[in-house]
């Protein structure tokens, strides 16, 4: 070997690239994309819009609604209609995160720089789930603040300080970083942008429908594990929903539907050709 | 220093390369000539660990590349023009790749300079001719200042000048004493540029020589090149016929 070799050598850094150089570089290929800004401007727009637009009608037909139909209003959870928008929104942005890459040549600049699959993933899924929860926490408490306005008198309006309040904003934000990690794990799983699209929008807006077409019973027990109506009966109800999870429980099944794609993700992504 | 022992790629029926055994050595330029088809950027593919092989090793120092430290900073990769997201400026792809291996922000405005696309820097690489986006591939490889290069088919899309600047700058690299392996299948370019030469055909090593070797045993290059790959060719038409 040469000496300019043997000096090139010796000059390297001590250690070795690997998780916290990972994520320092999907941090810098998320804030470098336009598309991660609009989709987030939407995603916002979408939630707190939808909010004001859903909670507007109270007030003025309050005095014309039934016992039942007062009794179950809820503040908090009706006013997350936007929820059903923002979470395609979401999870698309975890999705276009790994697929963008294979629809262009990326994927083989992001291989040559982080070698090691499963590291880049993991990172990957850091950044971008971290992001989206960012994103959804903004949302959610947008969406809560600018809906109790619009509750004026004599509709009841929610505060943060009221029992299950609080806990439904959260895990409403916490729900929209969780479909972008299941975006990421699907993304990684399909690789291809529409294909990925596809199996997500399937997920959100196919399976609901389909389950109402078994009978009662089981209905009721299968229903309440799609991430749809976990999101609306259990994370962000504050009037408990007859035949849902728990708020908890329901995030603990969102976390293990996240962990299992992004887990497949994984595995596929370290045995396939890239 | 690149070396391959008896790397085999299948895909399907398809053999893309077969027990494929090379060395590339640090200081002198070395060409990869084939015809198209001929497995050379499977093989680049393989020494990069994108594919994995069916049989053999790919090492560059001794390791392979998920081994590398700091890959960036070791081996500097161009497979193809368009190893970049469309939407990104390419200051912002460098900048990326640079995070991911602790290297200088500042070194991402220097290698645009190298191959001149300061002033395209902002632009969003997608909008970038064929030419501009071999100069970003350049440029990424370059990146980590690393001591391995390896760049598939670099000279196309660019016109006579850049051409000339690439050849140029290759030759300057392994002045510096690094591994540079080049693949082309333009025979008077590899003659320009590279003074060791891996000719390969049907995905089997067809040559490992100096050119001037290769050149004044038939004559020309160019025919020593068509002497190897129609012996290729024969090779496996009658492998055809008796299966």
């Amino acid at each position: 070997m040469s000496q300019a070799v043997l000096e090139r050598t010796a000059r390297l850094p001590r250690g070795r690239s690997g998780f916290p150089q990972a994520v320092r570089m999907e941090s810098v290929k998320v804030s470098t994309l336009r598309s991660t800004w609009w989709i987030s401007a939407l995603t916002l727009a979408g939630t707190i819009g939808l909010a004001i637009v859903v909670l507007r009608y109270y007030p003025s037909h309050w005095s014309h609604m039934s016992r039942a139909d007062k009794a179950s209003f809820d503040p908090v959870n009706d006013g997350f209609t936007g929820l059903a928008l923002a979470q395609l929104l979401m999870a698309a942005f975890g999705v276009l995160a790994i697929t963008s890459e294979y629809s262009g040549g990326m994927i083989r600049s992001t291989l040559a720089a982080m070698p090691r699959r499963r590291t880049m993933l993991a990172a990957k899924a850091a950044v971008i789930g971290a992001f989206a929860l960012v994103v959804g926490e903004i949302a959610a408490f947008g969406a809560f603040f600018a809906g109790q306005l619009v509750l004026t008198s004599p509709v009841p309006h929610a505060t943060l300080g009221q029992p299950g309040v609080a806990r439904a904003v959260l895990l409403a934000g916490a729900y929209l970083g969780l479909m972008a990690l299941i975006g990421v794990g699907i993304g990684a799983i399909v690789r291809r942008s529409a294909a990925a699209v596809a199996v997500i929008a399937g997920l959100i807006f196919v399976l609901p429908p389909i389950t109402l077409a078994l009978p009662d019973s089981v209905q009721h027990s299968v229903q309440r594990f799609l991430p749809e109506i976990i999101a609306e009966n259990s994370l962000t109800a504050v009037k408990p929903v007859a035949y849902s999870l728990s708020a908890w429980t329901g995030l603990g099944m969102l976390c293990l539907y996240a962990a299992v794609l992004l887990g497949a993700g994984g595995w596929l992504l370290a045995r396939r050709d890239a | 220093m690149i070396h391959a022992r008896g790397l085999t790629k299948r895909f399907g029926p398809t053999v893309a390369v077969r027990e494929l055994s090379f060395e590339v050595r640090p200081g002198t330029v070395t060409g990869f000539l084939g015809p198209n088809g001929s497995g050379k950027s499977t093989t680049m593919r393989l020494i990069m660990g994108l594919d994995a092989p069916d049989a053999g090793t790919a090492t560059i120092g001794g390791r392979a590349y998920q081994q590398l430290r700091w890959p960036l900073r070791e081996v500097g990769v161009m497979l193809d023009a368009r190893g970049f997201h469309p939407g990104r400026s390419a200051r912002g792809h460098l900048a990326a790749l640079a995070a991911s291996n602790d290297i200088p922000r500042s070194r991402v405005d220097e290698v645009l300079g190298i191959v001149g696309l300061q002033d395209a820097a902002r632009r969003r690489a997608g909008t970038f001719s064929l030419g501009m986006a071999q100069r970003l591939g350049v440029a990424t490889a370059l990146l980590g200042d690393p001591g391995v290069l390896m760049l598939d088919e670099p000279v196309n899309g660019l016109d006579p000048e850049g051409i000339r600047w690439i050849r140029k700058l290759l030759i300057g690299m392994a002045g510096e004493g690094r591994t540079v392996f080049v693949s082309s299948h333009l025979i008077s370019e590899m003659e320009l540029m590279a003074e060791q030469l891996i000719v390969i055909g049907g995905g089997r090593l067809l040559a490992s020589a100096p050119v001037r070797e290769l050149a004044s045993r038939a004559g020309s290059l160019e025919e020593a090149f068509f002497g190897l790959t129609d012996d290729a060719v024969e090779y496996r038409s009658s492998e055809a016929s008796q299966s």
